[in-house]
């Protein structure tokens, strides 16, 4: 069988193509770069047909673990995607458009980011948000440097709550501006309070926290909203978009930027990505926003239609002078973030939550009534919860997966101190049984 | 009262000590539709030429230079809803923001009214 | 077209989900609950289903059209790509990351170590990084590299040099990572003023970025030199990978003396643009670099193992949650290990040819600023029209009504009402030819009835839309339920 390589054109119209331009091969129109530059190796396998190339890859997928039970989360999770987001996302004339910068052969895209930003909004409780970032940990930083921008400071406050990835993700995009970090410790899985507070100074920008955090636990993020404005600084605030459905929104908290990861939102796991990154802030700050923004407008004829907007913002137009240097986004990714919470509806968010946190509430009191070990947080929790174990937790999680399960994120290589902590994440995809089961192989492989 | 120009298209009228400042007719008609002007906090202090403000248009961003140095003492706050008055009279009502000149000798490195026309006739 | 919030009706059910098989669980503290659910719509299935399927027959796509968008590669995006992502779609990113877990990753991690192996002979780099999610994102980490670089060496300097005919993306992601822009002019031959360059030139010069083709599709024929010179003043060269397509397999940017270059797997490598992303941008590097990478990174042990690489004192950390945009980088392996050497080859052959032959055939027609064989795109410039009162942006809006995607326009900004035609390999001389007419027909009407075009487009959904209105009004947000 021969390689595919899409190129249509045959030899005749070839011979055509090149009598018109008036060159008599095709190498003639490489003629302007000189031999010496021409390429030294090119050392790459012969092709192969679609039939065969899916052979190859059915095969190397086949490497990965195909039946885990999953408590793992640590950012990514493991949710249902109903049907239709695949489907309606796989339609040709969104995942193949590009970006909508012609608006009347674009009102697919641009409709469809609009009623996602408004998803966003609603979800929040902010006024304005964005089109998309790349992801949680970028759009973590990304706010951060707004805050930056936005108070004219050069301090942040990092609650040790956050994902220690989304807090590298921060430090590596900011280690090369005049940005001074204070990082706060946490204290049996939820903030140092009296720490942080006491970290906040008149040079803060922001403080940024996680809600709920790594190790999983809830917190009324209102008095920390309240010390912030009162030093003049703002409050980032990274969310869980599935634990909106039941906690308290993030602008009722009084945050100023909201931020997250959609990949709960209807996005498989696909080892890591593509998810997307959102972001959310008050009315006032809109001009400071990152990235691309779809607006309402009206066409010559009065009729309701969307645009890129405020675009002025952006590097194709300000350069270096722009909010930031993101142009491709997540579209496809916000898209299939809109589909989701529409087919849900609102009430199905709600339940969606519901059952997250009825399944993990479940688990957390079987698994903590195992022999030695103890739950470590103080503060409700919402799907995720951390135990503190008799023994390493990294012992533990390699001994359960050579059982089919992986019982979680041991939190050794992120917190020295926590070696013996485990975060157990329980999806709506986990039946009592596989608790059940998780909680006898626990016992099993620390008492046996 | 005498009204003096820049190479970045920046008027400036001086009276008792006080400037105010604006971009010109041609400089507005370039940018097209104004949709913000971003416009200097008061009390800040500029050098001449140093950057003044921002303009923005769908398509484009433009830095705003201080033609004059000196002090922030007022800026046209009805900017900030309305900026298509920049548009429509950017040599009037249109005005960015006042400065309290700190050298008024500075106007030697502006343009008159008729040196400005020339200059514009030779950027077509 | 309604809002889908515009449809919803109180008390109507979508999706259903499981029902619960644990005890309800005591309420959250009420400072903790939610007072308010959110405003998401109520509907059925098949009104979300009717929803998007309406909205998306609302676009063009290069499934449905046409799309020479210069500078974005829309070439076709196999189908079979798709199915190849679905195959990795369960695998959760943390696997590898447990104690133990490596081995149950095996399939992913053996994917990302050959995909970067593959792009790295592709550009003549040493090494590549998967973890950078966008073209722009790419730029941004390989600009912390070079800091990274000379910040060990003691100087981290202060500028980054680039031409102004550069993506708006190349000062944007310098300026990321602090360092001042020096924009150098273009020359009236088309591409970096040489002379110029050479002033700028200093021991405080970081990097030079450059795009090879450059945005108006011309190869620079002193890219060498360039390159020598910026080596001389101990400055690296970083290559923009965005037109990466026009040369493949005819040169690589490592051979020419690039030290560091990203590429655009949505672009050269087939997979799709999903509406503005997600892309995926990697970053491959020489030697010297490779200490600074992001981390994890992946190696392989002699019995063909796949191991992950967590601790390096010296790289710039993380830029990413994970291993990047992995499900677009199965497309992208997938593509390249598909179409092989000889395929890749015949893709910027026919790309080239494909832009030379809508040059050749227009060039009557429009004004060509810079007339020289080009490689994957070529620009004109409305220039001719405006005389008649028609801009770029009325040719473009005319393209539409006749089913075609505007070429991109305004870009670069160094041409006066460009326009910029980048058809790819993946169409067909009759595709071309169709173009072409519609192209030689809009140039006839800016003569004969300028009027006509500056009503276009009249087929679509909406006619023109104000966008100074929204630019005034920010209405982002649905505010009525």
């Amino acid at each position: 069988m021969s390689a595919a390589d899409y190129c249509p054109n045959t030899q005749a119209e070839i011979r055509e193509m090149l009598a018109a331009i008036g060159v008599n091969s095709v190498e003639e129109l490489f003629g302007p770069i000189p031999q010496a530059l021409r390429a030294k190796s090119f050392d790459l396998p012969e092709g192969m047909s679609e039939f065969e190339l899916l052979q190859r890859l059915a095969e190397l997928a086949g490497k990965n673990a195909q039946k885990l039970s999953s408590f793992i989360g640590g950012g990514y999770y493991d949710h249902l995607i109903p049907a239709v987001v695949d489907h309606l996302a796989s339609r040709a004339e969104f995942y193949t458009a590009y970006t909508p910068y012609q608006p009347e052969c674009s009102q697919g895209t641009l409709q469809g980011l609009y009623e996602y930003q408004t998803a966003i909004c609603r979800l929040t409780g902010m006024a304005v948000a964005n089109a998309s970032l790349y992801d949680g940990g970028t759009a973590l930083a990304e706010a951060a440097m707004m805050a930056l921008r936005i108070t004219g400071r050069n301090r942040l406050v990092i609650d040790g709550g956050i994902s220690p990835f989304s807090r590298q993700i921060v430090k590596t995009y900011l280690a090369n501006l005049a940005v001074e970090f204070v990082e706060i410790d946490q204290q049996q899985g939820v903030t140092d309070r009296v720490a942080l507070l006491a970290a906040l100074t008149d040079q803060t920008a922001a403080i940024l926290v996680q809600n709920p955090n790594f190790f999983g636990s809830l917190d009324d993020l209102s008095d920390i909203a309240e010390e912030a404005h009162g030093k003049g600084a703002l409050l980032i605030a990274s969310v869980y978009p599935i634990a909106l459905g039941l906690v308290q929104s993030p602008a009722s908290m009084g945050a100023d930027i909201v931020v997250g990861d959609g990949q709960s939102l209807g996005n498989p796991l696909s080892f890591g990505g593509p998810s997307f990154g959102f972001i959310a802030t008050r009315k006032e700050y809109i001009r400071n926003l990152p990235g691309r923004i779809i607006g309402e407008t009206v066409d010559k004829t009065g009729r309701r239609g969307f645009v890129l907007t405020l675009q002025a913002r952006e590097q194709h137009i300000k350069r270096h002078k722009a909010t930031s240097n993101i142009c491709s986004n997540q579209s496809l990714c916000a898209l299939r973030g809109v589909i989701f919470l529409s087919s849900l509806g609102k009430d199905g968010l709600v339940e969606l939550a519901r059952l997250n946190y009825d399944k993990s509430e479940y688990a957390k009191e079987k698994l903590g009534a195992i022999k030695g070990v103890a739950v470590l947080n103080i503060a409700a929790t919402f799907n995720e919860f951390t135990l503190a174990l008799p023994q390493d937790a990294a012992a533990l999680v390699e001994k359960l997966l050579q059982q089919g399960i992986a019982a979680g994120v041991p939190l050794g290589s992120y917190y020295q101190e926590l070696a013996h902590c485990l975060v157990v994440t329980v999806t709506e995809k986990r039946s009592r049984e596989e608790i059940d089961a998780l909680a006898t192989a626990m016992e099993v492989a620390l008492w046996n | 009262m005498e009204t003096y120009y820049s190479k970045e298209h920046e008027w400036v009228k001086i009276k008792e000590g006080v400037a105010s400042v604006g971009i010109t007719e041609y400089a507005a008609h370039q940018l097209g539709d104004i949709t913000f002007v971003d416009l200097p906090k008061l009390g800040k202090v500029v050098k001449q030429f140093d950057l003044l403000a921002g303009i923005e248009s769908v398509k484009a961003a433009s830095d705003i230079y201080a033609p004059l140095s000196g002090k922030v003492v007022k800026v046209n706050e009805a900017l900030n809803d309305t900026p298509e008055i920049v548009n429509e009279a950017a040599e009037d009502a249109g005005w960015l923001a006042w400065l309290e000149v700190a050298d008024p000798l500075e106007v030697k490195n502006l343009m008159t009214r008729s040196q400005y026309d020339a200059y514009v006739k030779g950027l077509a | 077209m309604e809002l889908i919030y515009e449809k919803s009706m109180a008390g109507r059910r979508g999706v259903r989900l499981p029902a619960s098989d644990v005890p309800q669980a005591r309420a959250l503290p009420p400072n903790l609950q939610r007072s308010e659910p959110a405003q998401l719509p109520e509907l059925s299935e098949l009104d979300v289903v009717r929803h998007f399927t309406n909205l998306s027959r609302r676009n063009f796509s290069v499934d449905t059209n046409f799309y020479p968008l210069g500078s974005c590669t829309m070439k076709y995006n196999a189908k079979v790509l798709e199915n190849a992502a679905g195959l990795f779609a369960h695998a959760h990113p943390m696997i590898p990351l447990l104690p133990g877990g490596e081995k149950l990753a095996q399939g992913g991690l053996a994917m990302l170590h050959d995909l970067a192996g593959l792009l790295a002979e592709i550009t003549g780099m040493d090494e590549v990084t998967t973890q950078p999610l966008a073209g722009a994102h790419g730029e941004m980490t390989g600009i912390m590299l070079v800091a990274a670089y000379y910040k060990a060496k003691g100087n981290r300097k202060k500028y980054v040099i680039v031409p102004d005919s550069s993506h708006g993306t190349n000062p944007a992601s310098a300026a990321m990572v602090g360092y001042e822009i020096v924009t150098i002019p273009t020359a009236p031959y088309g591409d970096m003023d040489l002379e110029a360059f050479k002033q700028a030139m200093n021991g405080e010069v970081a990097a030079v970025m450059m795009t090879c083709p450059n945005t108006l599709g011309l190869f620079n024929p002193h890219i060498k030199e360039i390159c020598d010179i910026a080596h001389s003043h101990d400055a690296l060269m970083y290559y923009d990978g965005a037109n990466l397509n026009a040369i493949l397999g005819k040169v690589r940017p490592g051979d020419v003396g690039f030290d560091v270059i990203h590429v655009n797997l949505h672009k050269t490598f087939g997979t799709p643009h999903g509406g503005g992303g997600p892309g995926s941008g990697p970053v491959g590097v020489k030697k010297a670099l490779i200490p600074f990478l992001p981390l994890p990174r992946i190696s392989k042990d002699s019995a063909g193992g796949f191991a992950l690489l967590q601790e390096n004192p010296q790289s710039i950390g993380r830029v990413a949650n994970f291993f990047g945009n992995f499900g677009v980088m199965v497309k992208a392996y997938a593509y390249i290990i598909m179409l092989g050497r000889e395929g890749l080859i015949k893709v910027s052959e026919q790309a080239v040819l494909n832009a030379n032959y809508v040059m050749a055939q227009l060039k009557d027609y429009y004004d060509l600023p810079y007339d020289q064989s080009c490689m994957h795109e070529c620009v004109f410039s409305a220039s001719r029209q405006l005389k008649q009162g028609v801009h770029a942006i009325d040719i473009a809006k005319y393209l539409i009504d006749q089913g075609y995607h505007p070429p991109t326009v305004y870009f670069p900004l160094i041409v006066k009402e460009a326009i910029m035609i980048e058809p790819t390999e993946t169409e067909s001389k009759e595709t071309l030819d169709a173009f072409i007419a519609v192209m030689r027909e809009a140039a006839e009407l800016a003569e004969k009835d300028p009027a006509a075009l500056l009503q276009a487009p009249v087929t679509m959904p909406v006619t023109r839309l104000d966008e100074t209105k929204a630019a005034r009004e920010q209405n982002v947000c649905y505010a009525r339920w």
